[in-house]
């Protein structure tokens, strides 16, 4: 046994991947984690506070973990669903007659919600221990704008079922954007914006419209929230990630007391 | 015996003894930290509330409304915040012990040392990993995805919610229309987080829990997230039903529940009952008081409260922080404001044009 894993180890093959040693030495364990791409967003060293459970709640690990759960499962999903207003209920139903044991989309359901409020947490962990003063400003906006991609993520994954609960809820939600004051057309000041009696703002191209691309929630809703939750929003949560833990890094690891 | 439980418990959620109930509990648990911070407050509460779960489960009502798939995140949502809120409580009681002891803090001591990242964190997350996803994928296999029926246009579903994270300004809108509940305040709540750091320039607890070195931002948070956000999700998730009334958790949700509305604005107050006459036709005169109201709550509000209440705060941060500070608190506590007139007055509007869409 020892010596087939000398042999493996050994080979060329094996020297290609790894650089070095099984990581017990100090050397070696430096290695490990310079030498690893995924690692590498870690320091060599970290506090111990860093670490602790009871310190960081792990919630901002969970987030990201959960994200990437979003990721496979949403990746397989796609396969099946089709964003048209005729089909995308059928395919959402064949998931769950057709597929034996498939727990695709529930993963991808509860993992999401949960998600929410892993990054709720998150960012109460990092108000109540004040990791947000200097020099963490920055890195907490960044995790600011990660709150609303995360909620706007949520929000146009909701619709795609196409169901009842779907249709119903954004419908409510995106009402709000119709009192838009000056951009939607029961917003104040939106009467404001006309030239010789003709309104510039109303339900035909206010930023409800723009949003739904329609007067209500519609084909053309189905296809613009596909577009931004399949495509648009990840690609800027997976940017603001990687910025966002550079940062933590750069900012002189997890925060601890100087 | 069961029976009047249940009486207790829809009596208590009707949501201003539900609100005031929250806030009272704020206060008194960061008041008496000391007490609330023990081991066994929080035994004692998660012992109780599954007492409770396998009591109420029977009530049909209750396991229908707690039991709904998509509602069973609220539920670990709020045994997190709760739990989550009494560790930190925790860890900053004996924080601030040990600094007024002049002894580091629980972080300080462990940050003397350093470990290294293999194997000490990477296994933490392997493990973190590994007993998430088996609770993931339970999860999935006993709980299924709610499907209902599909889409149509013409049929509103009654009550008709936004996704359960917007339920608290969904709530809000009780109070205020959509422009100040849906966009306003929204854009406030991203703004004003990120004006936080910027701020707050008091240097003391970075990277440690504590109370005592950050009263002021403490209380904030807890009244913000936990009060404002957390329990109004609750609230909204469980005891709203058809026509967004309220149900108590043990209470048929009936669709011809009605409550009744006769609420009255600012300008009527004034003209009708104060001065006795009827509202003027003029726009602006007719809703003068609600401005002057308006003006005086935000303009004169924070100088007069610069020169008292939050002088040490004011000579600390300055004009700008100040003033950016105090205008999205004022936006904030509009919240509460209005609720409170709302019970008491049944006050509709401060300032009411509906004719410009313009309701305060
Ligand atoms: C998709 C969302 C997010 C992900 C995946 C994420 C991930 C992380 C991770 C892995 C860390 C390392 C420490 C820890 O786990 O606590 C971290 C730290 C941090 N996060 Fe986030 N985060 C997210 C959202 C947020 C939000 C919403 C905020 C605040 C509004 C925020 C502010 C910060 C700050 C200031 C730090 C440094 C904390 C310290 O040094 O103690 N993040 N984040």
């Amino acid at each position: 046994m020892k010596k087939l894993l000398e042999a493996t180890t050994k080979t060329q093959l094996w020297k290609s991947v790894f650089r070095h040693g099984y990581p017990d030495t100090p050397r070696n364990r430096t290695l490990a984690v310079l030498s690893n791409v995924f690692l590498h967003l870690h320091p060599v060293k970290v506090r111990r506070s860093g670490i602790q459970l009871s310190y960081t709640w792990c919630m901002g690990g969970l987030t990201f973990f959960l994200f990437l759960i979003e990721t496979i499962t949403g990746l397989l999903l796609m396969f099946y669903y089709r964003p048209t207003a005729e089909l995308a209920f059928q395919d959402i139903m064949a998931l769950r007659e057709h597929v034996p044991i498939g727990i695709m989309r529930e993963l991808h359901r509860w993992a999401a919600h949960l998600m929410v409020i892993t990054v709720w947490l998150h960012m109460y962990r990092v108000f109540l221990t004040g990791s947000y003063k200097p020099p963490r400003e920055f890195n907490w906006n960044v995790g600011v704008i990660l709150l609303v991609i995360t909620l706007l993520l949520s929000f146009t994954g909701y619709l795609l079922p196409w169901d009842q609960l779907a249709v119903w809820a954004i419908t409510v939600g995106t009402n709000m954007a119709r009192a838009t004051p000056f951009l939607g057309h029961e917003g104040p000041g939106a009467a404001l914006i006309s030239f010789g009696g003709l309104d510039f703002v109303h339900a035909g191209d206010d930023v409800r419209f723009g949003l739904l691309a329609g007067r209500f929630v519609g084909e053309g809703a189905l296809l613009r929230f596909y577009v931004l939750h399949c495509v648009g929003f990840p690609l800027i949560a997976a940017t603001l990630m990687a910025i966002h833990f550079w940062r933590v890094r750069k900012d002189g690891g997890i925060s601890g007391p100087l | 015996m069961a029976d009047y439980i249940k009486h207790a418990v829809n009596w208590l959620t009707e949501p201003t003894r539900y609100f005031i109930g929250f806030t009272l509990a704020i206060i008194l648990i960061l008041q008496f930290r000391k007490f609330f911070a023990k081991t066994f407050v929080i035994v004692a509460f998660f012992v109780l509330g599954a007492a409770f779960l396998v009591f109420a489960w029977k009530d049909p009502n209750f396991a229908k409304i707690i039991g709904k798939p998509d509602n069973v995140p609220i539920v670990i949502l709020l045994a997190t915040v709760v739990y989550f809120s009494w560790l930190s409580l925790r860890k900053a009681v004996i924080n601030d012990e040990r600094i007024a002891r002049g002894e580091p803090t629980l972080e300080g001591d462990f940050n003397k040392q350093k470990v290294f990242t293999w194997p000490d964190l990477v296994y933490t997350e392997l493990i973190c990993l590994v007993l998430f996803t088996v609770a993931l994928v339970v999860w999935s296999i006993v709980l299924m995805a709610p499907l209902e029926e599909p889409a149509e246009l013409a049929r509103t579903p009654n009550p008709s919610k936004a996704p359960w994270y917007f339920l608290g300004l969904q709530e809000l809108l009780v109070y205020f229309d959509p422009w100040i509940a849906g966009v306003l305040l929204p854009s406030f709540i991203i703004v004003g987080l990120g004006a936080i750091p910027y701020v707050d320039t008091n240097p003391k607890g970075n990277g440690y829990y504590t109370f005592n070195e950050r009263k002021f931002a403490i209380w904030f948070f807890w009244i913000g997230f936990v009060l404002f956000w957390v329990s109004f999700v609750i609230l909204g998730t469980f005891l709203r039903g058809p026509n967004w009334s309220f149900f108590g958790p043990f209470e048929y949700w009936d669709l011809h529940k009605l409550e009744p509305m006769v609420n009255v604005d600012l300008s009527t107050y004034f003209w009708v009952n104060l001065l006795d006459q009827p509202r003027p036709d003029n726009i602006l005169l007719r809703e003068a008081p609600g401005f002057a109201f308006l003006g005086a709550f935000f303009l004169l509000l924070p100088p007069l409260l610069a020169k008292t209440v939050c002088r040490s705060m004011f000579a600390q941060i300055g004009m700008v922080r100040y003033q950016v500070m105090m205008h999205m608190l004022l936006w904030f506590a509009l919240i509460p404001l209005k609720m409170l007139l709302r019970w008491t007055v049944g006050l509709k509007y401060i300032v009411g044009i509906p004719e410009w869409f313009f309701n305060v």
